[in-house]
Formats: C-alpha cells, structure tokens, sequence
C-alpha cells in the first residue's frame, strides 16, 4: 500500500501512535505561548536530529518539504515588502519546525496503527448509526478505487491515441464519468448483494 | 437511495479526487510556471454531484486517508505534514467547499444543469473555499489578509477552467444517466 511510512525498530516507531499523536497536538499548541524564532529554532534542531537519529533512510525523508520551498520564499518575500524580517523568519521557522515534526510521525507510524490509534474517535458516531465497520470498509474502497480510476483513464486515453493520434482530450471527459459511475453502482450492487456493508458474515480469526 | 450505494459513491469521490491528483497538470500557457492542482476539480464534482452531506464526507475521507498517511496530495505530498503547512486552511475549506456547492445544486433544483453546477462550483468549490483557505494562509504566514488574498489570486485562472469542467460533466451526468446526479435525485 502506498504510505510514507519508513519501516524499522528505531526508538521513534517503538512509542505508540497515540502517543505520538498527543504529543504532535501538545507541541502544536505551545506555539501559542512561544511564537519568538527561538523556539521554532529549537524544535527545528531537535527534530532535524530526531530525522537524523533515523539514519540515512531518515535524512532523505526530510525532502518532505521540497515542494514547500517556494511557498515559503512567497512567504518571506512579502514580509520583507512589508518590512517585517522578523517576523516572517520566526513564521518559515515555525511552519519548517511544525511540519518536520508532522511528517516524522507520519514516517515513523504504519498505516494500520494509525488507524488503531484514532478509532476509538469514531465510536461517538455509532450513536448516528455509523459504525467502524463502515469507515473501514470506505477506506478499502478508496484505495482500491484509486488504480481503477487511472486504469480506466488510461485505457479511454490509449483509445482516443489510436483513433487521432493526440494524448488527451476534453472529450474523454463524458465516456469517463459514465464508465466511472457505472463502474460505481455495479460495485455497490455487488455490496448488497453479498449482504451490505454491515451484514459481511465474519470469517473465523477475524477481529 | 440505499446505504449502501451512498457508502459506495462517497468512497468514488473520495478515490476520484486522489486519482487527480495522479493527473499531470492541465498546462495553462499563460499561467506557464504556477503548480495549478486538478484535485479541487474533484471537491467541485463531489459537492455538485453528490449534494452537501455526502459531497462533504468524500472530502472528509479523502483528508483522513492523507492523514493516515497515505501520499495523495498532488506532487505525493501527504501525511499529518501537510494540515500543519501554509495550505492547511484550504485543504479544510474544501469540506466546506464540497458542502456549499450540494447546498446550492439543491437549493436551484428547479435550474438548468449546466448553470445550476456552475454556480454551485464558483460559490462552493472557489467562494467557500477561500473564505477558509485565505484567513489560514494568513494566520499560517503571519500576513495581513489582504497580502495573503492576492497571493491566492494566481489559483483563479485555474479555479474558473474547473468549474467549466464541472458544469460540462454534471450536464453529461444529467443527460446520461440522471439517477448518478444525486443531488439531483
């Protein structure tokens, strides 16, 4: 499955999500109280040796924020219009420290343990009649959504190629949207058919 | 409308807009060198097509899974980074988005499908979510927000393409198989 996830036994992927979750939150909120550079400079340094402490899988992990690069040059270049150095090397600071800090739980955490750690938020929504059961069943769908949908561009695009020799068109759009949506109540017939997404009968050794 | 069949058309367009975000980028020549994401595409058809509470728990499912994780963020951006970046209110305003967009596909029911989408998009999929994404971007960068407002502008041009593309596709949708336009149904 497609993740960020980053397997190993560091100290990092031995805490719990939970845990790493709670603190991800607490930090985020001292940013309140502390928003001078200092602060963001030192949490920068912490967490540029915690991705250190990962070893060189953890060092390249840290072009997370590659893509981010221009938007926070947006960033310092209006302050500095405004005239606000400051400020606005206090505020990439923070928004470097902050996200460095994010995706380090996001590398170090599996997928399903993530998954573990916020299901019991979803317990309040059984009382409006949505079970867990659902949401996990909403999520294996999108996944395996994902590569049919490309699939099924591909393969109206490898079409139109051979019919006009050009890649792409506006006029895949309508024979996209029909197949997709088809493709959709088919699935969901299928669904009903098998007993809903409630009545799947559980298999021996299933939670 | 069966539970079923909603469970499934929420988890289409929650696949639909990661699937987006796979697209290469509609190349718009005079806007050459501006990453123009086609993923709001998605949370304008979501709203548009599925109506508001389901148009909106797409895109709540669709943020979970890059919560957990999952790179699907245009340019595999993903994970619990990005609702700490500068974009973070946008990404949230897209919820919205996808709600005010159902909300105004119903409440001009009785409209042609083409200007009905088209409405529904502008208002939801580019009103409303920069009513949320601009006071982010602003609070996030330390900005005024009317520096952060035109540091947005550069979106428009993209953001008015895919309201085009949401109309024409809701109008086929209508046409072709009518009982898929559910805010319609």
């Amino acid at each position: 499955m497609i993740s960020l996830y980053i397997g190993g036994t560091s100290w990092a992927h031995r805490l719990s999500a939970r845990f790493k979750l709670v603190t991800l939150f607490i930090i985020s909120l001292l940013f309140i109280p502390f928003p001078q550079y200092w602060f963001s400079l030192g949490l920068l340094v912490l967490v540029l040796s915690a991705y250190a402490s990962l070893g060189e899988r953890g060092l390249l992990a840290l072009k997370v924020v590659r893509p981010l690069l221009w938007i926070f040059g947006f960033i310092l270049a209006f302050h500095v219009v405004l005239g606000s150095y400051a400020e606005g090397v206090a505020v990439v600071l923070r928004l470097f420290s902050m996200v460095l800090i994010a995706n380090f739980v996001s590398i170090t955490t599996p997928l399903e343990e993530m998954m573990d750690a916020v299901e019991p938020l979803f317990r309040p929504l059984g009382f409006f009649g949505v079970s867990t059961r659902r949401i996990s069943l909403a999520v294996a769908l999108v996944i395996r959504f994902i590569p049919v949908l490309l699939g099924l561009y591909a393969s109206l695009q490898e079409a139109y190629f051979a019919r006009t020799g050009k890649r792409n068109s506006w006029r895949l759009l309508a024979p996209f949207a029909l197949h997709t949506l088809k493709m959709a109540e088919h699935v969901a017939e299928a669904l009903t058919a098998r007993g809903g997404a409630e009545g799947l009968p559980k298999r021996s050794g299933e939670r | 409308m069966t539970k079923d069949r909603s469970l499934v058309q929420i988890a289409l367009y929650a696949a639909l807009i990661a699937a987006l975000g796979f697209m290469p980028a509609f190349s718009i020549p005079f806007l050459s060198g501006v990453p123009i994401t086609a993923q709001s595409l998605g949370v304008m058809l979501a709203g548009v097509m599925l109506g508001p509470v389901r148009g909106s728990l797409a895109v709540i499912l669709f943020l979970f899974l890059v919560a957990l994780g999952m790179p699907l963020l245009a340019g595999g951006r993903g994970g619990l980074a990005v609702f700490y970046g500068p974009s973070a209110g946008f990404l949230i305003g897209w919820v919205l988005g996808a709600f005010v967009a159902g909300s105004v596909m119903k409440a001009t029911g009785e409209r042609n499908v083409l200007f009905s989408a088209a409405l529904s998009a502008v208002i939801g999929g580019i009103g409303a979510v920069y009513l949320i994404g601009i006071p982010g971007l602003s609070i996030l960068a330390g900005l005024p927000l009317d520096k952060a407002a035109l540091g947005s502008l550069v979106y428009i041009p993209g953001d008015l393409i895919k309201v085009a593309i949401t109309a024409v596709v809701a109008q086929t949708v209508a046409r072709g198989m009518p009982s898929a336009l559910l805010s319609r149904a």
